[in-house]
């Protein structure tokens, strides 16, 4: 769909696709699944990101300040580059693993981050 | 991702990524970026709202100002614990005065009073009750009649997907810098695809800008889990450590709760009042923490030398050599605000600040001087804070954003980019009705989603502009001392957008926007006629005066009335156009041409 967007190839790669019913519906749950992967895997990923930098941006020697600051202005282009991730990506698993994994390392690192520094400091 | 899941390439699948989260939150984002971008002249909107302040006209120097708006204070707030005056600027003609009475809490808002002076006399003018420029600027990232944090998050998400919409967009169009030297006028949807690009390229460094900034302005509502975590629960202690600021005591766990309502609280205040100038956005709760310390400082001070000092000090006499002092150390800078701690008590100081900044990092810091009120003497410079790297991104981008310090020339840029997007945002919703023609013309008739689509684009696009020019209107034609006036602008707002509405719902297409863009130019092209009629400074009276504030509303109002008489024009030809047969049944342009 819209493939021709912003483009006047000479040599078309892409031809719109032929609908049918069938495979529309089915087209129509994918766009919804993918949408779901982007929307929350997308923020779980950066929000585990966020809290994750934010404790061992510490460790390698910044300020608590100034590591809160940096892992939440990034987390926002994580959260950018994973709606690309889920929407490029060739099969809806790929789309899923490509966020999740990621975001149960953070969710781990932060896990042992606050066990090891919140104390502290 | 394909229909039938054949492998696509990254380009492929970023073009429908772009038209779908495009269409979804399309509406939305124009009306942001429309309110956004008028809030570029924001104390100028506020000035001309409120006509009763456009007598005031500044005196030949900063001094007399300062003299005569101290005079005032003295008989307004003579048992005040602190006198702010923010004097007059380039935006503001009069002195915008707050105090804290003896007895008030020191910091928050509570117990601040405002008073607008003005500049030559130093009396105080009562101006109408309106929200001003403040309403389209909350607007602008809170909507309205929502609870604050649930609106945050509806824009904070439309401006993600704006945000992921451009990334994609600029994957979409590996050619971007070619397609913008192509412009295919009289094309139909060629056209429209092509403005579309040449407005997103033309200001994308200002569209990456101004979306990751604004994520940014929002994080505490939108990504509050790093401060979380790190903070244990207390992102109170963040914000406050990002205001240099220690965390008030006893604000320890409750913190997490109350965070959100008191900084946000602190920055809105600032925002409501009119005539505020830059640096009060955001630094609010910074300056106040200021204050709260130096006055600490200086009751031990006071407490000191009692019985010698004079309790009572002739600031207006005081007040010259000081300025002329701060204009020494300053020579490009005007002194931008007066505060008085302890007026007419033992210790009583004088802080200069400057007006502007060399400096974005700094969180609308500039540089300040305190004296002692009795003696003249500068007790203290002190230094510009010096934020660490992440800190001055952070302060860069949001400063940015806000187009904090601002000359006219960069905010007329700022505005002339912000246009640039709302007519990006206008061209891409266009757009997704022209490239669904070639259906309607294979269906023969035009379902019901695209109408509603194309009826639901002429309110937002035309209709918003329409719903502004009556705020102004509205706010110069119900009477003055009207109960509730300030809400009844607003309500006259949204009624009138929900007029535009049902008129597009019952007009064709063409009609619709042919009768609103014209509605809009007449409206917004005869404000600077209004504004004299009803009160206020015509621009002749601003240009003599040198009132440029008032000056920038009239140029901005009328740069957005050509806008849309451009507009109006290109579809009246279109009409002549599509009157011959042929080019009529080619349905070449939506708003050129009602279809089916």
């Amino acid at each position: 769909m819209d493939s021709t967007l912003g483009q006047a190839a000479p040599a078309p790669v892409f031809k719109p696709p032929v609908l049918k019913p069938v495979s529309l519906a089915r087209y129509r749950r994918a766009v919804a699944a993918r949408s779901v992967a982007a929307i929350f895997g997308g923020y779980l990923l950066a929000a585990t990101f966020a809290a994750c930098m934010s404790l061992w941006l510490q460790d390698a020697g910044m300020t608590r300040m100034d590591a809160v600051t940096t892992a939440t202005i990034v987390s926002f282009i994580v959260h950018a580059c994973a709606a690309i991730w889920v929407f490029a990506t060739a099969s809806m698993w790929r789309a899923w693993a490509g966020v999740l994994l990621p975001a149960a390392l953070f969710a781990l690192g932060a896990w042992i981050g606050a066990r090891s520094f919140v104390g502290a400091a | 991702m394909r229909i039938d899941g054949k492998p696509e390439g990254i380009r492929q699948s970023m073009s429908w990524l772009h038209t779908w989260t495009g269409i979804a939150l399309g509406w939305l984002l124009y009306a942001v970026f429309f309110t956004g971008t008028l809030s570029y002249f924001l104390d100028e909107i506020n000035l001309w709202m409120k006509p009763e302040l456009h007598a005031s006209v500044s005196a030949a120097s900063n001094a007399q100002t300062a003299q005569v708006a101290l005079a005032g204070m003295q008989k307004l707030a003579p048992n005040a614990n602190v006198w702010t005056l923010e004097l007059p600027n380039e935006r503001q003609n009069t002195v915008a005065a707050s105090w804290r009475d003896k007895g008030q809490p020191m910091t928050g808002r509570a117990g601040v009073k405002r008073a607008e002076l003005d500049a030559a006399t130093g009396e105080q003018i009562k101006p109408r009750e309106t929200r001003g420029g403040q309403f389209l600027y909350r607007f602008h990232f809170e909507l309205h009649s929502m609870p604050r944090n649930l609106a945050r998050w509806i824009v904070g998400i439309a401006t993600m997907f704006m945000f992921v919409a451009i990334i994609s967009g600029v994957i979409t169009h590996k050619k971007i810098f070619t397609d913008f030297f192509t412009f295919r006028p009289k094309k139909g949807q060629r056209s429209w695809l092509d403005a579309h690009n040449a407005t997103a390229v033309l200001a994308l460094p200002f569209h990456v800008m101004i979306t990751f900034s604004g994520l940014l302005l929002l994080m505490g509502t939108l990504m509050p889990w790093g401060a979380d975590v790190a903070y244990d629960g207390n992102t109170q202690a963040y914000n406050m450590a990002r205001r240099g600021l220690a965390p008030p005591p006893g604000a320890q766990q409750q913190g997490a709760q109350r965070e959100g309502s008191q900084r946000e609280g602190a920055r809105g205040d600032s925002m409501q009042r009119g005539g505020a100038t830059e640096g009060a956005r955001e630094g609010r709760g910074n300056r106040e923490g200021r204050e709260g310390r130096g006055r600490e400082g200086g009751e031990g001070r006071g407490g000191q030398r009692d019985g010698a000092a004079l309790t009572q000090v002739d600031l207006s006499a005081a007040i010259g050599p000081m300025l002329a002092q701060a204009r020494a150390e300053w020579p490009q800078r005007e002194v931008g605000r007066i505060v008085v701690n302890r007026p007419n008590q033992p210790g009583a100081t004088v802080e200069l600040r400057a007006h502007g900044s060399d400096s974005l990092t700094t969180r609308g810091a500039s540089e300040r001087i305190v004296f002692d009120a009795a003696t003249g003497k500068v007790e203290e410079r002190p230094p510009l804070p010096e934020p660490s790297a992440a800190s001055a991104v952070n302060n860069v981008f949001a400063a940015t954003h806000m187009g904090r310090f601002a000359g006219p020339a960069l905010r007329w840029l700022l505005f002339l980019s912000g246009v640039a997007g709302t007519a990006m945002i206008a061209t891409g919703l266009v757009l997704w009705v022209v490239k669904r023609l070639p259906e309607r013309r294979k269906l023969g008739r035009t379902p019901f989603g695209h109408r509603l689509v194309e009826s639901t684009n002429i309110a937002v696009i035309t209709g918003l502009a329409l719903a502004t020019a009556a705020y102004f209107w509205l706010n110069r034609l119900l009477p003055a001392d009207l109960a509730g006036r300030a809400d009844w602008e607003i309500n006259g707002f949204f009624l009138v957008w929900l007029a535009t509405l049902v008129h597009a719902a019952v007009r064709t297409p063409r009609a619709a926007w042919l009768e609103q863009c014209v509605a809009v130019t007449v409206l917004f092209a005869l404000l600077p006629l209004l504004n004299p009629l009803t009160g206020g400074n015509g621009l002749f009276a601003s240009i003599a005066h040198g009132q440029s504030g008032l000056v920038g509303f009239d140029l901005a109002m009328l740069a957005i009335a050509a806008l849309f008489a451009v507009i109006a024009r290109h579809i009246v030809r279109k009409g002549q156009v599509g009157a011959k047969p042929g080019r009529a049944a080619a349905g070449i342009d939506p708003i050129g041409k009602a279809l089916p």
